[in-house]
Parts: C-alpha cells; sequence; structure tokens
C-alpha cells in the first residue's frame, strides 16, 4: 500500500470537489437560518437544480445557462416555500419536507429525457506556469470554477453578515422578529429574500453535481447531500467560515470510502458509503451533549411571524 | 366624552400641542380596544396615561409609533393630520418609544442593537463611539461591546432609552418603564426623564402605579375600557381617587393579616442548588427558605433572577439530585416528580396562565382534570369522571367570581383576570396544605388582584404555608409575613414585612445586600 506526492494531491482534489456542493448550499441555507426561517427542502431545491442545470446545460450546450438554470429552479421552488410559510405563516419543518418531496417529483420529470446523456464537465481554471506548479498547482489553481465561487461565498456571506448593516438587521429579525418589527424592519421581506437566496444557492450546488462533479443526470443524484448540508449549518453555529471547515470534513469523509476501496481495505463498501451519514448523526449528537440548551441557534428559528396591524 | 380635554390644566395647552389624536378608534374583528380616544401632548411636559390592563393604553401609542393603524380618527403633528406608515414614519417625525417589553435582540450587542435604528448614514463601524457619547452625556454607564443577555433589566432600559435619543425625539413615549426595575433603578430613570422634559421635549408616560405618576406627571389621560373616562391633574388627585377613575368602581381593601399563631415548618427548602436549565437561564445557588403554618412568605426580585427556575425546582418541573433539598410536611421530595408533591397536598400556580398554568384550547373541567388527575379522584381506571370535573369547574367558577361566557368556556376565552382567578381557584378549592405561587396577580385588573390576595390571606389563616414569588412590591408588603429577595439564583435571609423598608428591600433586588444582612 504504497503512494506518492501525486496521489495525495488527487485525493485532496477530490476532497474540494466533494466539499463544494455542500459548502454552497450550506451556507446558502446559513443565511435562511440566521433570518429565522428553517427550510429543511435543501434537498428538493437541490435535485431540482441538478435536473434543470444538466437539461439546460445539454440543450443549450452553454454551462453558464444550465448554472442559471439551475439557480433560478431552486429560488422558485424557495418562493413556493416561502408563499407557505411567510406568507400564509404555515409550518415550516411540514413545508420543508413537502418541498423535498415536491422537488424530487418534478426533477424527475424534468430529467426523465435526459438519463443516460452525458457532456463534457464544466471547465476548470488554468493559469499557465501556476497551475502546473508539481503536487499544489492543480489542487490551487486548477478547481473548476464553482470551487472558486464556493469559497468566495463564503467570505462575502461571513463580511455581509457581520459588517454591514443589512447583515446586522438580518441577523436581529433572526433573533427576535417581534422586536425587529415594533422597530419598523420590514421582517417579511427580508425574510423573502433570504429564503430566496437560500434556494438560489441549494440549486447552484445541485447544478453542480449534474454539471462538473458527475457530468450526467441520474434520478436521486444529490444522495441526502441537501440534509447533510442542512447537518453542516448547525455544526457550523451559524458560522460560515466554519461550514468551509465542515464541508471539508464531510468530503473527506465522502472520499475516504473511494480511498479505501482502491486500497482494498476490508471494509464493507456499504458501510464506507454509509458513512457521511453516520458522521452527520454522529457530529449532531456531539453538539448536542456538548451544549445542551441549543448554542448559537437564532432565537427566532422556525417560528412564524405574523404582523399585528 | 367631551370633558375628556374640556378640562384644561397643562401649561402648553393653549399653544399648538406637539402632538394630538382625534377621535381615534381601533377594531380587532369585533373587539373595540380605542374608542374615539382624544389626547393633547405639548412640549416640556410628562403627560401620564393611566388604566387598567387591558384599557387600552398599549394600543394607543402602538399607533402613535406606527405599529398599528387606526381604524378611524386623526393623528396631528403640530395641528396637520399626519399617516404613520410605519415606525420608522414616526421616528422620522421624532416620536421616539421605549417598549414595555423590551425591544432588543438578546443575541446582539449593546452597539449592534443601537445601530439597527440609527439613520443609514451612520456607518456601522462608526456606531459605538456615538454610543459612547449619548452614554456619557446622560450618565447611562453602557458598554457598547456587551451582549444585551448578560445586562440587567435597569442596564437594557438605558440601551432603549438611549436609542431612542439618540435620534433626538421631541416626542418620547415610555410604556410602562418602571415594571422591571428596583426602586433605586427607578429613581434613576426619573432622573433622566425630568432632563428630558427640561429639555423641552414632550413625553407620554404610561402606567399604574400612581404614586409614581403623581410625582412625575403634570397632566393624566385616564382610560377605561377602551374610552377616555377624564384628564386631570394627578397632583391634585389622591391615588385612591385615581384608581376610582381607572376601575369605575371603589376598590375593596384586602383586609389585612394581623396577628395570627403560626404552626410548625410545612415548606423547608436547604442549599438547593440547580444549573440553569438553558441558555440564558439563571443558575440557582445555596437557596434556603422555610415556611411555617400559617404564615406567608414573600419572594422579591427583579425579573430573571431565578424565579421561574426556582419555582420550577418547588413543584417538582424540574428534579433537585438531593431529596432534601425540599421538604413538604416532613417528607423530602426534591427528587419527586409534580404527582408525588400533589399527594402531599402541596399546590402550585406557575407564572404563565395560559400554556403554563392552564391548557388555552382544553375547557375549564378538563382543566381541572389536568391538574389533580392524580390527587382527586377525577378519573378511574384511565376514565375521567367527565361530571365530577364540571363540578369542580362549577364552584371554582362561583366561589371565586369568575366571569365567563359559557359554563364550561375554553381557557384562553377568558380574560386575564378571570383566569388568573381560576387557576388559582383551582388550588385553592382544594385547601392545599403548601401552596406554591408565582407572580399571582401579574396582568390583573385591581379587583381580581384585591380577591385573590384575600384568598391567600384567607388559606394562610386556616394554617396553610404560603410561599410567594412576586415583582410587585406593593403586593409583597400588603400580604406577607416576611420578605426574601432573589438576586443571581440566590436567596437573601428573609427580612420581617413589618419592620423592613422598600429602599432596604430595593437594595438587596440590585444585588447591593453587603450591609443588609440582617440577624
Amino acid at each position: 500500500m504504497t503512494f506518492d506526492a501525486q496521489q495525495v494531491q488527487d485525493v485532496l482534489i477530490i476532497v474540494v470537489t466533494a466539499a463544494t456542493p455542500l459548502l454552497i448550499a450550506a451556507v446558502g441555507e446559513l443565511v435562511v437560518e440566521r433570518s429565522g426561517v428553517l427550510n429543511l427542502g435543501v434537498e428538493g431545491m437541490m435535485i431540482i437544480g441538478a435536473a434543470t442545470g444538466f437539461a439546460a446545460g445539454y440543450s443549450t450546450d452553454s454551462t453558464l445557462v444550465g448554472v442559471a438554470a439551475g439557480v433560478i429552479s431552486g429560488a422558485i421552488l424557495a418562493a413556493i416555500f416561502a408563499f407557505l410559510t411567510l406568507g400564509l405563516a404555515a409550518n415550516q419543518v411540514a413545508s420543508g419536507l413537502a418541498l423535498t418531496i415536491l422537488g424530487r417529483g418534478v426533477a424527475n420529470l424534468i430529467g426523465a429525457s435526459f438519463v443516460g446523456l452525458k457532456r463534457t464537465p464544466a471547465p476548470h481554471l488554468h493559469i499557465p506556469g501556476l497551475s502546473d506548479i508539481p503536487l499544489i498547482g492543480k489542487l490551487i489553481f486548477g478547481e473548476d470554477f464553482f470551487v472558486y465561487f464556493g469559497l468566495l461565498l463564503t467570505g462575502a456571506v461571513a463580511y455581509w453578515l457581520m459588517r454591514t448593516r443589512s447583515g446586522l438587521t438580518l441577523r436581529a429579525i433572526g433573533d427576535n422578529h417581534a422586536s425587529g418589527h415594533s422597530l419598523g424592519v420590514p421582517v417579511r421581506r427580508i425574510r423573502l429574500l433570504a429564503v430566496l437566496f437560500g434556494g438560489g444557492c441549494a440549486g447552484l450546488a445541485g447544478s453542480y453535481l449534474s454539471l462538473a462533479y458527475t457530468p450526467f443526470w441520474s434520478p436521486d443524484m444529490t444522495a441526502g447531500r441537501g440534509w447533510i448540508a442542512l447537518a453542516l449549518v448547525v455544526f457550523a453555529s451559524w458560522k460560515p467560515w466554519r461550514a468551509l471547515a465542515g464541508a471539508l470534513l464531510f468530503g473527506g469523509v465522502t472520499v475516504l470510502q473511494l480511498v479505501f476501496q482502491t486500497w482494498g481495505v476490508p471494509i464493507p463498501p456499504q458501510f464506507l458509503a454509509s458513512l457521511p451519514y453516520l458522521t452527520t448523526i454522529a457530529v449532531l449528537v456531539v453538539l448536542s451533549i456538548r451544549d445542551i440548551r441549543g448554542a448559537a441557534a437564532p432565537a427566532s428559528l422556525g417560528i412564524p411571524f405574523i404582523p399585528d396591524r | 366624552m367631551a370633558q375628556s380635554h374640556a378640562t384644561d390644566l397643562g401649561q402648553g395647552s393653549k399653544a399648538t400641542p406637539l402632538l394630538a389624536v382625534r377621535d381615534i378608534t381601533k377594531r380587532f374583528g369585533t373587539f373595540t380596544a380605542n374608542d374615539r380616544v382624544t389626547l393633547d401632548l405639548a412640549a416640556g411636559e410628562i403627560h401620564a396615561l393611566l388604566g387598567e390592563n387591558g384599557a387600552g393604553k398599549s394600543t394607543l401609542v402602538k399607533m402613535l409609533y406606527g405599529i398599528l393603524e387606526p381604524t378611524e380618527g386623526d393623528i396631528l403633528w403640530q395641528g396637520a393630520p399626519i399617516r404613520l406608515a410605519d415606525p420608522n414614519a414616526a421616528r422620522a417625525l421624532g416620536i421616539g418609544m421605549v417598549f414595555q417589553h423590551f425591544s432588543l435582540f438578546e443575541n446582539l450587542t449593546v452597539a449592534e442593537n443601537i445601530a439597527l435604528v440609527m439613520p443609514s448614514e451612520v456607518k456601522l463601524d462608526d456606531a459605538p463611539a456615538k454610543i459612547a457619547e449619548i452614554s456619557r452625556a446622560y450618565g447611562m454607564g453602557l458598554e457598547p461591546s456587551r451582549p444585551v443577555w448578560t445586562l440587567s433589566a435597569g442596564e437594557r432600559q438605558r440601551i432603549e432609552i438611549a436609542r431612542c435619543l439618540l435620534q433626538d425625539p421631541k416626542v418620547l413615549i415610555l410604556d410602562e418603564p418602571t415594571s422591571v426595575l428596583t426602586p433605586q433603578e427607578a429613581e434613576k430613570l426619573f432622573e433622566t426623564l425630568e432632563r428630558l422634559k427640561a429639555e423641552g421635549r414632550a413625553l407620554l408616560y404610561i402606567s399604574h402605579h400612581l404614586e409614581e405618576v403623581q410625582r412625575l406627571c403634570d397632566r393624566a389621560t385616564i382610560l377605561r375600557l377602551g374610552k377616555v373616562v377624564g384628564t386631570c391633574n394627578p397632583r391634585a388627585e389622591t391615588p385612591r381617587s385615581l384608581a376610582a377613575l381607572m376601575v369605575g368602581s371603589e376598590i375593596k381593601e384586602v383586609k389585612p393579616a394581623g396577628a395570627h399563631a403560626l404552626g410548625k415548618e410545612r415548606l423547608v427548602v436547604s442549599n438547593l442548588s440547580l444549573p440553569s436549565p438553558e441558555l440564558h437561564g439563571v443558575a440557582l445557588k445555596n437557596v434556603s427558605a422555610a415556611v411555617k403554618g400559617g404564615e406567608i412568605f414573600g419572594v422579591a426580585g427583579v425579573a430573571g433572577n431565578g424565579q421561574s427556575e426556582f419555582f420550577a425546582a418547588l413543584s417538582g418541573e424540574t428534579l433537585a439530585r438531593e431529596p432534601n433539598a425540599i421538604v413538604i410536611d416532613g417528607s423530602p421530595v426534591g427528587a419527586m416528580g409534580i404527582a408525588v408533591r400533589r399527594a402531599l397536598n402541596a399546590g402550585f400556580v406557575p407564572e404563565e396562565r395560559n400554556g403554563h398554568a392552564a391548557a388555552p384550547d382544553f375547557t375549564l373541567s378538563d382543566n381541572i382534570v389536568l391538574s389533580s388527575h392524580a390527587s382527586a379522584g377525577m378519573t378511574r381506571a384511565g376514565f375521567i369522571n367527565a361530571k365530577l370535573a364540571k363540578e369542580k369547574a362549577r364552584a371554582v367558577i362561583t366561589s371565586f367570581d369568575v366571569r365567563a361566557a359559557a359554563p364550561d368556556p375554553p381557557a384562553r376565552t377568558l380574560s386575564g383576570g378571570n383566569l388568573q382567578k381560576f387557576v388559582v381557584g383551582r388550588e385553592i378549592l382544594r385547601d392545599p396544605s403548601v401552596l406554591v405561587i408565582n407572580q399571582p396577580t401579574w396582568g390583573v385588573d385591581v379587583a381580581a388582584a384585591a380577591t385573590i390576595r384575600q384568598a391567600l390571606l384567607d388559606l394562610c389563616a386556616k394554617g396553610a404555608a404560603i410561599l410567594i414569588i412576586s415583582q410587585d412590591l406593593d403586593e409583597l408588603f400588603e400580604i406577607c409575613d416576611r420578605i426574601a429577595v432573589i438576586h443571581g439564583g440566590q436567596l437573601s435571609a428573609p427580612l420581617p414585612a413589618r419592620s423592613t423598608t422598600r429602599e432596604e428591600i430595593g437594595l438587596l433586588m440590585a444585588g447591593m445586600g453587603g450591609s443588609g444582612h440582617a440577624h
């Protein structure tokens, strides 16, 4: 069982690409939850992003159009959720679960005629010289564009949340929507924008799967990544940079099974395939034991807001 | 109605009032919260808005601050009618408001809380400097980087006021500002308010503490059931005459306890310590108290100092590790649940009547079953004896004068005062030998409060041991034999109510009990 530095880089590249969809979806959901809304429909918004992303990308032969379609379809699904939970003050947990089921159904419908088709993966960055540096060049300068966008998004959201007035307002209504309302903050409008942003991010993460990660469409190709993204938000205690660390950890666990298989480690592949999910459960258990009182969760999370007027 | 603004007593009333309300009405469905209310507010006055809970005071000021929209009537700003679309519009005109239930964000810092309402030209990074400046000018002692949940009620209120003052308001509305303050903190607030008045601002001061109003206010407008019943100079009235205006009838006085024989200790708490049950909660530290039969033991304190945690430990909602930490009539019950304690004939009335003391959507008889299924033969082999439950509900309703629209209505349809009479009456009719009650008359009208206090005194005269947790110092001094103060999860040594002053209790409430450790 020998391996060289080149193999290490290859493994790390897989870790990064496995982490990217988790990161993008988690950062989107993080903004939603920071505003006080719990959207459990991330899985549904991701899968529809994957289906429309591939369908549009394949039909127009343009990755960019595919990405746009993925983002928009995620946001449209999120808009349905927003209408239910913000407009009609429906139960957020039930609405989010329904959204997942709806998203899966519609995605399979859209994707039905694209099963088995393939297209070329999304382009990778190539900077002559830098990208060719042995051992780290490809890892740092040769990823696909989604990877860099995910990192940029994380930094931008972190800065925006903590350092700008609109970010402060969003955190404030997540902490106490009644106080926000009595100060004249448009609670529902801000939450609508947050939910749409979260939907867009989930759609983008989905389209990453079908346009770059594995450039084809297959039903249920998100394979629970939406749920992992949701757990990541809790894992990150609602802080963007920690979501990055968490995404890399989960990405690493996903890759572990592939590595173990190539190395011939005698562990049943079914067990390895379930590792990310077991890790999710373990992490959530550890987190709740560490702080049984629910630590940094936004105080209004999941509570419907009905303004009196 | 016509008399309301005919009585001209105030100084600035000849000039155009800064803010005026003309025949304003607010309806919620079929319920009329404000009925043709008229009110003037002049520059340089402190104007009291008096009334019982539910009289419509909060509804009125919410309309003045743009949170609610009037159904009918006009709001005039310097004589011109205006429409306030939202609080931002009110703030832009120069109307500021300090809320009764603080409108602060617990997990944000002081600076972030204040920055939220600053005009958008102010850069976020400049906010702390501005806050320090205003904090110095008014002697408020605010620390911009502290998270709000670590602050006391008095400090929180100063943030609210600072937040208003940053916008240099001409009109400042204060909704029950002293309800969560110690007497000393209230004193400090009054100084600030006098200063704001001297600067020529108009203050609308909502309260039901009549002494405060007499001390501070130049005019008072009194609301009852949504209508203005009069405007007067509070200094020319007595607290009794003001109270009669608020309630519409004379209040019957609660019969003082008088000297009575004390029995043996029936409720003993020794060295009770519990970790905080939730984020931002309070841990109990070495709490000890002993209540004798025939005694009312009061626990005073500013809200959020461990009262609800103490109540939960006494009632058995939170279990102590040490069985001897709580002893009821000789039985160590510290580690036993609620049903065991009730079977020992203890009764418990929590603070929150809707949702904690009573299930809001259940009928009164169902609520009787819920609280006494284990101790009063309400169930047999798991089946509810509905007839007996209805009879018991009936008994509570008649003996405590609970006014309800139907014979056995859902709990939530009762008004606050009536539901409170019901949940207290439910326990008292069981003739408990130990009764623990948290905030017995919070948010209850004056007449219902008098009924409840009298019932507690009567129960005590029968030999029961009663422990009352209350934020209302007047109430504690009125009915308690001894008063202890809870602060930061610690309970002070009890002081005899008759020979203790409000100031001594106030110091303990503020956690400054160093010299006050009598006996």
